[in-house]
């Protein structure tokens, strides 16, 4: 088809602008610059307009609106076209109103600023929720939900001690072969069961495990509540009378602190039998020896730090997940970007408090 | 009929959900030009039809064809060229949670004309906005701030997005108010007369169906057990048929249609 750009003649006595064959979508962007083109004062020639959409008659409309064109030759069925895309010129915005650069820039640090301090106290004050939840609920043992409890234990717990168990096991390793090399110079590679016997116990098995399961169980909780937000599935919960923080909450911070410490101690196993199996192959220290000697370098202090850390980091991770979920509103890019937050959050979160008992606990004398 | 002016044509579709037999053994033409309504009861499977017409459903058996191209089994690319050809409103408007409903609208125009220029597919995006019968304060809302009724007509206003031969349309009726639905009804009949468009149209509406529909399609016991005009259909003695249009809802909307039918 294409319509020619007819010579210029004289102003005010343009020859016509032909448009032949098809005026749709797909030639939308010829036309477009052919008519932008076509000097004023503007005819536009239909008579050879074989097929017809609404965006072409929407080209031709509003060259009519903007630029007084006149259209000769439309058809019956062109014309009723052109009335139609008439009838509906409301034009719209398309996006959400942006502010200027500068201005954005501040106010989205304000808003960055005041989110995260509402986050945190947003963060106590679920914690706070789900204490009253856990008191109604020692109140009226009867409305707890074993079967959901019971299953949590199953996901957060049973179905995690595989890849933790894996991870421990390496990071066991990995510690006794660096701890040799390192400890070799000084030729005093036997202390490499000190290294590993202590620092799996009192703080890589906690930490690796509650990273383990902010990353498996904490990013669950998160993206299940907030689907469930955006389903409306939680306002549904609440019309029927059903509390959500005890239906999902409280199930999923039970589960999380109890199953922590026992996975931390299932890691702190993994660990010293990796690293045991490193000294036994490459050390020629023997398994008996191994475990005497485990036995003489950690002190049950050790033990007791690494097993009240781990539930506090559960209760931690637990919290920030379902906290997040919770806050999910609109759609699904959010559920992705809480999740994401909720996983941070929780892995931050832990580190701060281990150095915070790191500090206490040396404090009072358990070295 | 030659074979050109079937739009549509379903041959022996058989669909099953596991031990649930869905469909067997279903036939059915839509004709070019008209506007099809397609009722049955709630679970019958009118959504499984239409998502296996459009090949979002894999049938277990029988054939789809849409607009001459055989639907079952095809690759990606072939699929696409039908895809421009037809829009589609979901039953619950499957918009794009992210994206804006003027956003929504430009998904399948930036798709298939990527260099249109973006004030043009803005433009084109505000008067299908309108033509869905949103008002311009619409565009800019994200599909979560939208009220039931608006879902539906941001639904239908993306699914007109390419000026498209063939339409498909799951209840795009329920849940709007009795004068935004008759609205709509008119709305999609003077689309269909000037656009020359084929309507596939599910509905439990009975004012939508005697308002616009050429032929309506009853599906029941697993298959497409009459499809004719309202009064053809009528004048059959199927026990469903006769209390659907015949029970009282029935018979006020066909009093209050312009052409009563024979009751
Ligand atoms: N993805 C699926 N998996 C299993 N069963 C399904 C699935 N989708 C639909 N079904 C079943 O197929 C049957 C037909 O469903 P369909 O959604 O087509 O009903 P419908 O006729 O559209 O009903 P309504 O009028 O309520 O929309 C139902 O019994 C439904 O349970
Ligand atoms: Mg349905």
């Amino acid at each position: 088809m294409a319509a020619t750009t007819p010579p210029l003649q004289s102003a005010g006595d343009n020859e016509p602008f032909r448009v032949d064959g098809a005026l749709t979508i797909s030639r939308a962007a010829t036309t477009e610059r052919e008519i932008q083109a076509a000097p004023d004062p503007l005819t536009i020639d239909l008579s050879g307009v074989e097929r017809m959409d609404t965006v072409g008659a929407w080209l031709i409309y509003r060259t009519v609106r903007d630029r007084d064109a006149r259209v000769v030759g439309a058809t019956p069925q062109a014309q009723s076209l052109l009335d139609q895309v008439a009838e509906f010129d409301h034009p719209a915005r398309v996006r959400p109103e942006e502010r200027p650069g500068v201005v954005r820039l501040f106010s989205e640090l304000g808003e960055w600023v005041s989110e995260s301090g509402r986050t945190l106290v947003g963060l106590l004050g679920f914690f706070g929720g789900t204490l009253i939840g856990f008191g109604n609920l020692i109140r009226r043992p009867r409305r707890f939900r074993w079967n959901a409890v019971v299953q949590r234990f199953d996901v957060v717990g049973i179905r995690a001690l595989g890849i933790i168990g894996l991870m421990s096991f390496l990071i066991g390793v990995v510690i006794g072969q660096q701890g040799a090399v390192q400890l070799a110079q000084f030729g005093a590679e036997s202390f490499t069961i000190n290294l590993i016997g202590r620092i799996t116990v009192r703080e890589l098995g906690p930490l690796m495990t509650a990273i383990m399961v902010a990353g498996r169980s904490g990013s669950a909780f998160a993206a299940q509540l907030g689907t469930m937000k955006i389903t409306e599935e939680i306002d549904a919960m609440r019309t029927i009378g059903v509390s959500p923080v005890e239906a999902l909450v409280i199930p999923r911070v039970i589960a999380s602190v109890i199953m922590m410490p026992l996975l931390a101690f299932w890691a702190m196993l993994m660990s010293l039998l990796g690293g045991g199996i490193f000294v036994w192959l490459f050390l020629e220290i023997p398994p008996l020896t191994y475990i005497q000697r485990l036995q003489e370098v950690i002190p049950i202090t050790d033990l007791w730090i690494g097993l009240i850390k781990a539930p506090v980091f559960g209760l931690i991770i637990a919290l920030a997940g379902c906290f997040q979920g919770m806050l999910v509103e609109g759609n699904s890019e959010e559920v992705g970007l809480r999740t994401t937050t909720a996983v941070v959050q929780a892995i931050f979160l832990v580190i701060v408090l281990d150095a915070v008992f790191a500090v206490f606990f040396s404090s009072i004398g358990w070295k | 009929m030659t074979d050109d002016e079937i739009v549509i044509r379903i041959r022996g579709l058989s669909n099953r959900f596991g031990e649930q037999v869905v469909h067997e053994g279903l036939d059915l033409d839509v004709r070019r030009g008209e506007i099809l309504g397609v009722v049955g009861g709630s679970g019958t499977g009118k959504s499984v039809m239409m998502r296996s017409v459009i090949g979002l459903q894999t049938p277990a058996e029988g054939e789809v064809e849409v607009l001459g191209e055989n639907m079952v089994g095809r690759n990606e690319d072939e699929a696409k060229n039908i895809r421009r050809r037809w829009g589609i409103l979901f039953q619950n408007g499957a918009l794009f949670s992210t994206l804006t409903v003027a956003e929504n609208i430009e998904v399948p125009i930036h798709e298939y004309f990527p260099f249109l220029s973006p004030s043009l597919v803005d433009e084109i995006a505000s008067y299908k906005l309108a033509m869905g019968g949103l008002s311009p304060d619409a565009g800019p809302k994200f599909p979560s701030e939208l009220s039931g009724g608006m879902v539906k007509r941001a639904g239908l206003a993306r699914a007109l997005a390419l000026d498209p031969e063939l339409l498909f349309l799951d209840e795009p009726t329920a849940g709007l108010d009795p004068i935004a639905a008759a609205a709509f009804d008119e709305l999609i009949l003077s689309l269909q007369q000037r656009l020359e468009l084929t309507v596939f149209l599910i509905t439990h509406d009975l004012d939508t169906l005697y308002a616009i529909c050429d032929r309506v399609a009853v599906l029941a016991d697993r298959k497409v057990i009459a499809v004719g005009t309202i009064p053809e259909l009528l004048a059959l003695d199927h026990p469903w048929i006769q209390e659907y249009f015949n029970g009282p809802r029935g018979r006020a909307a066909a009093n209050s249609s312009e052409e009563p039918a024979r009751v």
